[in-house]
């Protein structure tokens, strides 16, 4: 089991190696400067000089190479350096958005659960019924309607609802702080956010569990069971749940890490200050160092999230062993 | 004397294309809504001039934010456009870079993932390498940075759309086309000594129709979120052209209270064409799958 871990960890070198490379050609293929950018932000010509030393402050005067270096060994020990829009260091910078986008995401994956296990179990033992039609309908809606819609008609709704019960209409609050310092503040500006972005991820998890289920449910031990006389709901949960969570906890596994740095537009809607506004800002910015970091974050993120879930695998299905 | 009947003789006839139409839709009621709804989609794209009256990007500042009537049947934007013009009308932008991009995008996908598959060894590591790279990065995020290096417009999005559908058909597809690999026909066009590309377009490409187009059509209706989703942050299709996600930019959150028309039909707009190819999709699988028809 370790050796396997260990192999894992180390296959995971070349894919964030790959992004890296990918990330660090992709900002410089990007035309402009960002020194021209910051320095004519407000109109007019730039001197020469005050661009050559900007240049030579943040380091895009370097060749390529040096840079990349630079880049790859910030990288290893973990030192990103500062904004190059803002002066900020970047782990300050991330920090501050990193809590409340991994709340968001947790919260949204909290709702999702919720909503697609029951669901798609329920689809599936009720196969080709009026409630199985009614689940998939709910669950393909949930894929098809976008994210930033919802979160416009939440927003209405608030409004609409606030203003006819307290005679004056009410928003969301729109500065973080952290759910222990405040815990009602945090929870009405967040809930929001994960509501829409949730029932999105609910629908694809609800797909999701609804075909692992109906396939296990097919499988000879679960006819075998059933014959034995043991209880429906025992058959569902002990004998088709536990081998049918697999993929489902793949794709929940999958999604979070997604949502980390994916929700760019939800965000936007809600007027939240996390990861994914953040990227915008820098890419637009040309903020490399910034870029470079939260693309690096969030393809760790992502595969970490894939040993996580490949780890569990073991531990949910006994058949699975790392030896070979 | 006993007589030998031959087996062409006895085979049951061929269906008709419509009987195999109506037997589809009898098995996937949700199917034939989701196709019918991407019918309607393309019939109002096609011959938008013959379904609207008002022009979709000329301002009238007497009709402003107008509620739906008799003149404007869904009401009018903050600029007195008539919003059921420009959501016919962003149907056409909506099909456009849906379909292009996933054909594209589903098209390169299908060639690396058989090549991938056929050729494996190192060919096939050093591009599953490539592909996992591009996995790894959120859709949004990839096409973002292509918006970043291209530009905003309406071809420049379908490229942005078009990079990160690549590595997730291919995946698919390789899947597919392993299995393929393995079969005798491939064998004994390797011994007729045809060539890889032979092999490869005619022999392993037309076995793997099923996941490509299953793949494709999933994609249409992703597409279609993503350029939304790009147009709305300002970095997709820009004014004057009529797309869904852009009449959601702006207005639709400034006018939410005063005139909600703005920010409730371009939604329904975009839900409705991606549930539909979503749920022809669901159906097109269920319907290629041989384990799920037995």
């Amino acid at each position: 089991m370790y050796v396997y871990v260990f192999k894992r960890v180390l296959l995971m070198i070349p894919t964030l190696l790959g992004a890296a490379v990918l990330v660090f050609l992709l900002m410089r293929l990007i035309p402009g400067d960002i020194c021209v950018l910051r320095l004519a932000s407000g109109g007019g010509g730039v001197d020469p000089q005050v661009l050559r030393n900007c240049r030579a402050e943040i380091g895009t005067d370097q060749p390529m190479a040096i840079q990349f270096f630079r880049f790859i060994k910030g990288l290893v020990t973990f030192d990103f350096g500062k904004s190059m829009w803002t002066g900020r260091p970047i782990v300050e910078e991330v920090g501050l958005r990193f809590q409340l986008s991994l709340q968001v995401a947790i919260m949204a994956t909290i709702t999702a659960i919720m909503l697609a296990i029951p669901l798609g179990i329920i689809s599936a033992v009720k196969h080709n019924s009026w409630i199985d039609y009614v689940v998939r309908a709910f669950s393909i809606a949930g894929v098809a309607v976008p994210s930033f819609w919802l979160g416009i008609l939440i927003i209405l709704g608030i409004l609409i609802t606030s203003k006819a019960w307290f005679g004056m209409p009410w928003m969301p609050p729109i500065t973080f702080v952290p759910i222990w310092i405040d815990p009602i503040h945090n929870l009405s500006m967040l809930i929001w956010p994960a509501l829409a972005t949730g029932y999105r991820y609910s629908a694809v998890a609800t797909r999701m569990t609804r075909s692992a289920m109906l396939e296990v449910l097919r499988e000879d031990y679960v006819r075998t069971a059933r014959a034995k006389g043991v209880f429906q709901k025992l058959v569902v949960r002990r004998h088709a749940l536990r081998n049918a969570l697999l993929p489902v906890i793949t794709i929940i596994g999958i999604e979070f890490a997604f949502l980390m740095g994916g929700l760019v537009v939800t965000e936007q809607v809600f007027n939240l200050n996390g990861l994914g506004k953040l990227f915008v800002e820098s890419v637009s910015n040309q903020d490399y160092n910034m870029t470079q970091a939260l693309v690096m974050l969030v393809v760790a993120i992502f595969a970490f999230t894939n040993l996580t879930i490949d780890i569990l695998y073991a531990w949910l299905d006994p058949r699975i062993r790392y030896n070979h | 004397m006993a007589t030998i009947s031959h087996p062409a003789e006895e085979a049951l006839p061929r269906p008709s294309r419509l009987a195999v139409l109506w037997q589809f839709c009898a098995q996937n009621p949700l199917g034939a809504a989701g196709g019918f709804v991407v019918i309607v989609m393309i019939a109002m794209a096609a011959f938008a001039e013959l379904v609207t009256i008002h022009d979709p990007t000329r301002n009238n500042f007497g009709a402003m934010l107008e509620a739906p009537g008799r003149e404007y049947w869904l009401g009018t934007d903050q600029f007195g456009r008539d919003l059921y013009t420009r959501i016919v009308y962003g149907a056409r932008t909506a099909l456009m870079v849906g379909f292009v991009s996933a054909f594209v995008g589903g098209t390169l996908g299908l060639i690396l993932g058989v090549a991938s598959a056929y050729f494996g060894g190192r060919f096939d590591l050093m591009l599953q390498g490539v592909m996992d790279v591009l996995m790894a990065f959120p859709l949004i995020i990839l096409a973002l940075a292509v918006v970043a290096i291209f530009g905003t417009g309406t071809v420049n999005v379908i490229i942005a759309i078009t990079i990160p559908f690549i590595p997730r058909c291919a995946r698919v597809v390789r899947s597919s086309a392993l299995s393929v690999r393995e079969t005798p026909y491939i064998d004994a066009a390797r011994a007729c000594g045809f060539g890889h590309t032979r092999i490869v377009m005619r022999h392993m490409v037309p076995n793997v129709m099923a996941p490509y187009l299953v793949v494709m059509t999933a994609a249409v209706g992703q597409a279609i979120l993503l350029e939304a989703s790009l147009s709305f942050l300002g970095l997709g299709v820009q004014e004057p052209v009529p797309a869904w996600g852009l009449m959601l930019r702006g207005g639709a959150q400034e006018y939410a209270e005063s005139a909600p028309w703005v920010a409730i039909y371009p939604g329904i707009a975009i839900s409705l064409a991606v549930f539909g190819f979503n749920l022809f999709g669901d159906a097109l699988r269920d319907w290629l799958d041989p384990k799920l028809k037995v």
